[in-house]
């Protein structure tokens, strides 16, 4: 199912949606450079960013790989508990990767 | 003359970012397939890339152009799934305030998950580094994120996307934002915004929400959990954060 629009569309969607994207990137980044101080309830609640995204970032891929939450027979779920494991002990992010696709593959392939 | 050694942080974040290079090989060629299959020409697919840059959201336009829907739907799709680079410009933006404005656009440019999940986890380990060097980290990761993304798309976009579906080379990118979970979870209050945040994440993809909006809300109902659990229980577990 080739798209029938033509180059000025597509150029002109791709354009839009970057210069929109760029935007997004770039708002917080210029407008905080503008103001003296950033709010302290602002900085207060930006320290729990990094914990709730990253948590909605991995989660969804290890608990619900195919769309639907799966505890029996979940692979990854079982391979992110290892991962999660060494991290907590080494917390070095290519060591919980070796751990993660070892055991992944492990119960993928060697099982 | 001394150019050919790396600032000691641009080597740090070369090391960080290596594995990460290696979850998004399989991305990026899907997202350069995606586009030839979908009918666009290998310099609009090549472009899309570079001028958009965010993986989820170009995969959806292509899709969405794939599929002749209207030019406006497309446009909006992409930007709500990229809705969630605010939430990464606020909590990034004062690392960056000491920087030129013309590297607060090199850097914005290249602001992904990866770039931002790294960076804050590093600026937050070490928080006396200066600005220099927390420029040189968070270039080092994202310009090699950068430059992987499009050679992969570029392998994509010429050869299809040949790596076996079955080695779920894919599973490394959750992997990196797991790793970056564990130490991020400092306190009490940071446990409850993670817990909220990859419950209502979960639920978004079980419900198949569309447009990444699971994320977008998991992201939101996290941090507000916090900050909700942070005014009931005003100790923090490492006592590092309160200093300002």
């Amino acid at each position: 199912m080739p798209t029938e629009y033509g180059p000025a569309a597509v150029w002109g969607v791709a354009v839009a949606l970057g210069v929109a994207t760029f935007g997004l990137r770039a708002s917080f980044v210029y407008l905080f450079g503008r103001i003296e101080e950033v709010p302290d309830r602002a900085t207060n609640a930006l320290r729990f960013v990094p914990p709730a995204v990253f948590a909605a970032l991995a989660a969804p891929a290890i608990v619900a790989p195919g769309g639907t939450v799966a505890v029996v027979g979940n692979e990854r779920l079982l391979a992110g508990i290892v991962a999660a494991g060494v991290a907590w002990y080494v917390d070095d992010i290519l060591a919980t990767i070796v751990a993660g696709m070892a055991a992944l593959w492990l119960l993928r392939f060697g099982l | 003359m001394s150019r050919s050694f790396l600032h000691p942080e641009a080597r740090r974040g070369l090391r960080d970012v290596a594995p990460i290079l290696l979850g998004i090989v399989p991305f990026g060629l899907v997202a350069g397939a995606a586009a030839i299959n979908a009918g666009l020409t290998p310099l609009q697919a090549a472009g899309l890339s570079v001028v958009v840059f965010a993986g989820a959201s170009q995969l959806a336009a292509i899709e969405l152009l794939g599929t002749n829907a209207e030019l406006l739907v497309i446009f909006v799709t992409g930007a709500v799934i990229n809705l969630r680079l605010l939430m990464y410009s606020a909590s990034i933006a004062p690392h960056f305030r000491p920087f030129r404005d013309r590297w607060k656009a090199v850097c914005s440019y290249v602001l992904t998950d990866q770039a931002y999940a790294l960076s804050v986890a590093r600026y937050t380990a070490d928080a006396d580094l200066d600005p220099a060097a927390r420029r040189q980290y968070y270039l080092a990761v994202g310009g090699s994120l950068w430059v992987v993304w499009q050679l992969c798309s570029l392998v994509g976009i010429v050869v299809g996307a040949r790596v076996p579906a079955s080695w779920g080379l894919e599973f490394a990118v959750p992997l990196v934002f797991l790793s970056l979970l564990v130490p991020a979870i400092s306190s009490w209050p940071k446990l409850v915004a993670a817990a909220v945040g990859g419950g209502v994440a979960v639920a978004g993809a079980a419900l198949a929400v569309p447009l990444n909006l699971g994320l977008i809300g998991g992201g939101l109902a996290g941090v507000a959990a916090g900050v909700l659990a942070d005014a009931r229980l005003p100790t923090d577990a490492t006592g590092s954060e309160g200093a300002h």
